[in-house]
């Protein structure tokens, strides 16, 4: 349990549902939920879900603190937004299984062995190391051998045809690897975002439960 | 009235001049119809041909009219003159909008304008101008029975229209339930807060008007009378009577709340702090705002339990089958009296299925998740007082497992159980021998059976209350006209009829007294009120033929019918709704209107043009009720749904008055096949006039012997229940009749 | 005149990035309709939607408040267009969230200071589909037309992000038409009642689920293909990636035979307009859209 953790379990003791309004983003919405069921059901990955949005409310409503934040679902979003477009009660619900996987993230509570908190964590690492623009190709090599070296070979081999159509349709740079694209600014940029972490972070400590 | 001058206007209008032979038409009138004259015009509802109508009826020349046009429903403002007598031939809905305009069917097609013709003159002929009897008067003063939410508003309501209105309550306060709320669910905009129920000053508003009587500590001991002119009796605890008149009746008696101390699983008795949900309105007026304390040791209460449903949507023995419809906003409401003295305090509902009613129960809900009152979809199976808490086991039906929780205080959302008087059915069933004689009541009713204490105590022979539908509550046409009882001039409002919250008590207040001021606006001008609003017809009884079999006075579903001291009829015609079921029950025909009756039917019946067995043209006829079925026959010719020329169609007040010398006549006289519509009939009716097409379905479940005795086929006579949207199937049912004689062949009977 | 407007081209558009060719045929419709797209000098990554992990909700809504308050010093009185889906939709809900939330608005502009700017929330953010529909029209869309797509047969396929959930301007969260109105402006055929218009393609999911969301790729080009068509037309820079360059696999999987060229909206317009292959960048598609090639080629 990463320290972080400790003191939320800490503080929040059987008042879950206060824990996800402070600290996950649009959690407020959360208790607003009237269990109809109709973001289960509109969900392209709906059946993979281990726990479908609609029952991840009920769960932190029952304060399932540890089920919700270690649980695979919210990593299956594909941020369709078909939830939030249907949801008669007009809540975020996308915005809100973003927010509780973030949270369970920083918490180091994720599951380890999934790819998206990976692939999603690379994708973030990109941007933020990479001058704040994404290199597509570093994204894409550092993805396929997030499984270790191995894997990753299998990998790229297999998606070796693709790479090759990508580059003669002119929508690949291999040179990327040696740097690519960025902004000039990377350095304002980063203080920018390390700034806005650090106002987030403030905010849910100030929190009193 | 004066001779019967009769004259035809056929319309050519709408298609009807290209699709149809007009002069044919106008030759049948005159020379089979007897019409003195026919007149055509291209486009009879426009100012033009209306004229020309008036300006023959102002000459003197015409008082019975026939309208061979389109649907008796359609252009009626047009075809609306005063004083004369009418019949419509449907030529436009009932035939070119429902027939080919194919050369081949010309000819079957014009046939059938040709018999509307022929049924439209038959009809006009026999019928009379009906008059007010003049026995009226004028009674500007309601009574209501309860002094509740619903009565005082009912109360104001009249008196702020210019009535006068009489509050009989039987107990020595004002207000009834309402007025032991601590608060009541918002009944405005935003709806997010409890507001204050409202009842002293609601109190203080019916004392302060001179409009309104009160009788306090009193009750209803003697109705007698009909719209217009009701002799009450209203007696004191002390003995007192007083009686007094009145134009129309309001019960507003409400309810009980369900004795919850038969829930024994959820320890109610068990321990005091388990209460219903007047309990906690109890306990809840004690702490006034600040933190609410539990029963048994006043300890301020943390965690407080709302179970839903509990003894009610439920077929358990002893339980209420049907939801109360008010006590999920309620149990919100409670909630957030503690929510609102402190948001730390844990309160939860648990619930099956939440239902917030009203154009602001979702608004309310919404207000009290947002408050953070848990919601949680499961099914409470045991309270269990311990020391110092009540433990409650409950299955969560989202996420599957059952739940053990600790809870200070927990709350039961106990049902509504209407306060109806006595249920005249099982009273007057008991001493029942005879069963097809059903309900005649010839003994008088057995006391000891009165499991309720009367509230209207009607001096009808019908018994003393209101007729029930279902679980008790007061029958009050649920589907159409809302209050409208089965006793004319008395409407049922707020828990009485229905369960419902202090919103929905508060309209339908002012609905049950718009209803009984229109009510005694009626019958002091001798007119019927719904559905039939505005008819003069009453009905008319040849006292001589009457074999005093009872009929009318049991069928009729309004308890118009009393019997004198010779045991004939007495007809109440203010009670009367002009349904005629009355005059369908005579099995010696001496009953009818004077628009309406067995030969306007009869006669239209015979002079449908027979062809002969072998023509392969057989006639189908088709009664079909006013209210719903000819309507939907009507849309299907708007929405040219074709269907075939063989069916002759005739209009009825409602089945209930189908006389069974119609369908007897009709089989002699030589149709193959026969077909009623009425509407919905049972617990769920839609019948308008409630019994009519239950009664005409029973009456016709014993034609088979009829059409035995004749040797012909059990398939050719169907009846239906026809609801106003049946909109494709009226047409399939008449094919199918079609179809039928096909296969069977035609009736011998045509001569 | 020619149109100005304050362009944000994102990561994928840039040069030989994934959705360069779409970037190389927006431009040259641009060209044709008389609209000149500034790129905003300096632009910042959006995060899209899988950024969620690393990034909270404040430096998620400070990197497109960045792109946004540079767009508001660099073009005043412009729209923001975008032409990527992902990039649209984090940019205007950067935009409306901010401007409804003070606090946000406020905490966003303190993270912003580091970098020297301020976000003052004075853009309209718009998609380049609602330029094309409200700026220009379809008439005018029409008139352009030289060489119009006749006898093909298309299935406009929408997809999420920029049908959810702000959606086109006036268009239905299920079953949105501008798409289809689009493909018949320029003469081709819409596949009617197209069964998968808006459903998901797995995202940015491809990369870390590749398996489940090639599953739903095979149903968006199985209805495409039951629909009729000749190809799918898309808005998206994930949806035509996912929609073209995975059909192998899932050939190899499933053992269908799929070579359905997927191209975007800006790729058929170029091709109506008379441009030439090269200018509506059909040598960008893996897939060849052999159909077009011909057309161009006339």
């Amino acid at each position: 349990m990463s320290q972080l953790n400790a003191t939320k379990v800490e503080k929040y003791r059987n008042h879950f549902l206060r824990e996800v309004e402070a600290n996950v983003e649009e959690g407020h919405w959360v208790k607003m939920c009237m269990q109809c069921g109709v973001c289960s059901g509109s969900c392209p990955l709906g059946p993979y879900w281990e726990h479908p949005p609609q029952e991840i409310f009920m769960m932190i409503r029952a304060g399932k603190r540890e089920e919700v934040l270690k649980s695979s679902s919210m990593w299956f979003c594909t941020s369709c937004y078909n939830c939030i477009a249907r949801c008669p009660r007009e809540l975020p619900i996308t915005h809100i299984m973003h927010g509780l996987a973030h949270y369970a993230k920083r918490l180091g509570l994720a599951p380890q062995n999934q790819a998206t908190p990976k692939f999603a964590q690379y994708f973030w690492d990109n941007l933020y190391n990479g001058g704040g623009r994404v290199n597509e190709l570093k994204l894409g090599l550092s993805l396929y051998f997030m499984n270790g070296l191995v894997e990753g070979i299998k990998t790229a081999l297999k998606m070796r045809k693709i790479g090759q159509g990508m580059y003669f349709s002119k929508r690949m740079n291999p040179f990327e690897i040696f740097g690519g694209h960025s902004c000039k600014d990377s350095q304002g940029l980063k203080a920018a975002l390390n700034k806005a972490r650090e106002i987030e972070e403030a905010k849910a400590a100030q929190f009193k439960g | 009235m004066a001779e019967k001058k009769l004259g035809a206007y056929i319309c050519k209008g709408c298609g009807i001049g290209e699709r149809l032979n007009t002069d044919q038409l106008a030759n049948v009138a005159t020379r089979e119809g007897k019409m003195s004259f026919v007149k055509q015009h291209d486009f009879l509802c426009n100012s033009d041909g209306v004229a020309m109508i008036q300006a023959d009826i102002d000459a003197g020349t015409v008082n019975h009219l026939v309208i061979a046009a389109c649907s008796r429903r359609a252009k009626t403002d047009a075809f609306n003159f005063a004083d004369v007598a009418i019949s419509r031939a449907n030529l436009r809905e009932g035939i070119i909008w429902v027939r080919p305009a194919t050369a081949e069917a010309q000819e079957t097609t014009q046939e059938m304008a040709e018999d509307y013709i022929r049924m439209g003159c038959a009809e006009v002929k026999f019928i009379n101008l009906p008059a007010a009897s003049n026995e009226q008067s004028l009674v500007r003063h309601v009574l209501v029975v309860g002094g509740g939410f619903t009565g005082l508003t009912a109360a104001l309501e009249i008196a702020k229209a210019g009535y006068q209105a009489t509050i009989v309550e039987k107990s020595a306060s004002l207000g009834g339930v309402a007025a032991q709320l601590h608060k009541r669910i918002p009944n405005c905009s935003p709806f997010a807060e409890s507001q204050s129920n409202g009842i002293a000053e609601l109190i203080a508003q019916v004392q302060g008007n001179n409009n309104i009587t009160l009788h306090l500590n009193s009750t209803v001991t003697q109705t007698s009378g009909a719209p217009g002119r009701f002799e009450v009796k209203i007696t004191q605890e002390s003995g007192s009577t007083i009686t007094a008149n009145f134009g129309s009746i309001i019960q507003a008696s409400g309810f009980k709340p369900y004795d919850a101390t038969q829930l024994l699983e959820f320890a109610v008795g068990k321990s005091p702090d388990v209460v219903d949900q007047l309990g906690l309105e109890a306990l809840a007026r004690q702490a006034n705002g600040g933190k609410i304390k539990r029963p048994s040791d006043g300890k301020a209460v943390q965690s407080v339990l709302f179970v839903q449903c509990a003894g009610q949507r439920s077929n358990k023995p002893g339980h209420l089958p049907y939801c109360s419809g008010h006590c999920c906003l309620t149990s919100v409401k409670q909630a957030m009296y503690f929510k609102d003295s402190d948001p730390n305090i844990d309160a939860m509902v648990v619930y099956t299925e939440l239902r917030m009613p009203g154009a602001g129960g979702e608004d309310f809900y919404r207000s009290g998740q947002n408050k953070g009152i848990t919601f949680t979809k499961g099914v409470v199976s045991e309270v269990i007082p311990n020391s110092g808490s009540l433990t409650v086991k409950f299955n969560d039906l989202i996420l599957n497992e059952a739940v053990k929780q600790e809870f200070d205080l927990v709350v039961l959302a106990t049902g509504m159980v209407p306060n109806s008087g006595v249920n005249i059915e099982e009273v007057v069933a008991a001493p029942e021998e005879d069963k097809t004689e059903a309900k005649t009541a010839t003994a008088a009713p057995v006391e000891t059976k009165l499991a309720a204490e009367s509230i209207l105590n009607l001096d009808y022979r019908q018994g003393p209350d209101i007729p029930q539908l279902v679980h008790g509550f007061t029958d009050s046409h649920f589907i159409c006209f809302p209050y409208e009882t089965r006793r004319t001039g008395i409407y049922a409002a707020g828990p009485v009829r229905r369960p419902m919250d202090m919103n929905q008590a508060a309209e339908d207040a002012a609905g049950a007294a718009l209803k009984a001021i229109q009510a005694l606006e009626n019958a002091a001008l001798g007119r019927a009120a719904h559905p039939r609003v505005g008819d003069l017809s009453f009905p008319q009884f040849r006292k001589e033929g009457c074999t005093q079999c009872k009929r009318c006075t049991v069928e009729c579903p309004f308890g118009a019918i009393n019997e004198d001291e010779k045991r004939y009829p007495l007809f109440n015609e203010a009670r009367c709704r002009r349904c005629g079921t009355c005059m369908g029950a005579c099995p010696v025909r001496v009953i009818s209107f004077e628009n309406y009756s067995v030969d306007t039917v009869g006669q239209a019946i015979k002079a449908v043009d027979m062809p002969d067995e072998f023509s392969e043209k057989p006639r189908i006829l088709l009664l079909a009720c006013e209210n719903d079925a000819y309507p939907a026959l009507d849309m299907a010719g708007m929405t040219r749904q074709e269907y075939s020329a063989f069916v002759r169609i005739i209009p009825v007040r409602c089945l209930g008055s189908v006389n069974t010398i119609w369908i007897s006549d009709a089989l002699n006289s030589g149709y193959d096949g026969i077909i009623l519509m009425g509407c919905q009939k049972g617990d769920n009716y839609q019948c308008h006039f409630v019994k009519g097409s239950e009664i005409a379905h029973y009456r016709m479940s014993k034609i088979d012997d009829t059409l035995k005795q004749l040797k012909l086929e059990t398939e050719r006579v169907k009846t239906y229940e026809i609801a106003i949207t049946d909109i494709q199937r009226v047409p399939q049912l008449i094919n199918e009749m079609a179809n039928t004689i096909a296969k069977i062949g035609m009736s011998p009977f045509k001569f | 005149m020619v149109k100005q407007y304050s362009f944000y081209p994102g990561c994928s558009s840039q040069k030989l990035a994934s959705s360069y060719n779409q970037l190389r045929s927006t431009q040259s419709i641009c060209e044709v309709l008389g609209i000149q797209l500034n790129e905003i000098p300096d632009w910042n990554c959006c995060s899209a939607s899988i950024g969620y992990a690393g990034g909270g909700e404040l430096p998620r809504l400070t990197l497109s408040a960045r792109n946004l308050a540079l767009s508001e010093k660099e073009h005043p009185g412009q729209d923001f267009i975008a032409t990527c889906a992902a990039c649209w939709l984090s940019s205007r809900e950067a935009n409306d969230r901010l401007n409804e939330n003070q606090q946000l608005k406020t905490e966003a502009n303190e993270a912003l200071k580091e970098a020297n700017l301020t976000f003052k929330g004075e853009k309209k953010v718009r998609h380049m589909v609602e330029v094309l529909i409200e700026d220009i029209g379809y008439e005018e869309m029409a008139k352009h037309v030289k060489k119009p797509l006749k006898g093909l047969k298309i299935a406009g396929y929408v997809g999420c992000q920029t049908n959810r959930p702000f959606g086109i301007a006036g268009e239905s969260f299920e079953n949105p038409v501008y798409l289809d109105k689009m493909i018949a402006t320029l003469g081709a055929e819409p596949v009617e009642n197209y069964d998968k218009k808006v459903s998901c393609c797995g995202g940015a999911l491809m990369f870390s689920e590749p398996e489940k969301s090639q599953a739903l790729v095979k149903d968006i080009i199985q209805a495409a293909y039951d629909g009729g068509a000749d190809m799918i037309v898309t808005p998206c820079p994930v949806c035509q990636m996912n929609t073209e360059v995975y059909q192998e696999h899932i050939n190899q999987k499933y053992g269908t035979k799929f070579n359905l060229p997927s191209v975007y909206y800006s790729t058929l317009m170029s091709v109506a307009y008379g441009k030439t292959a090269k200018e509506s960048a059909l040598d960008g598609q893996i897939i060849k859209a052999k159909k077009l090639e011909e057309i161009a080629a006339k």
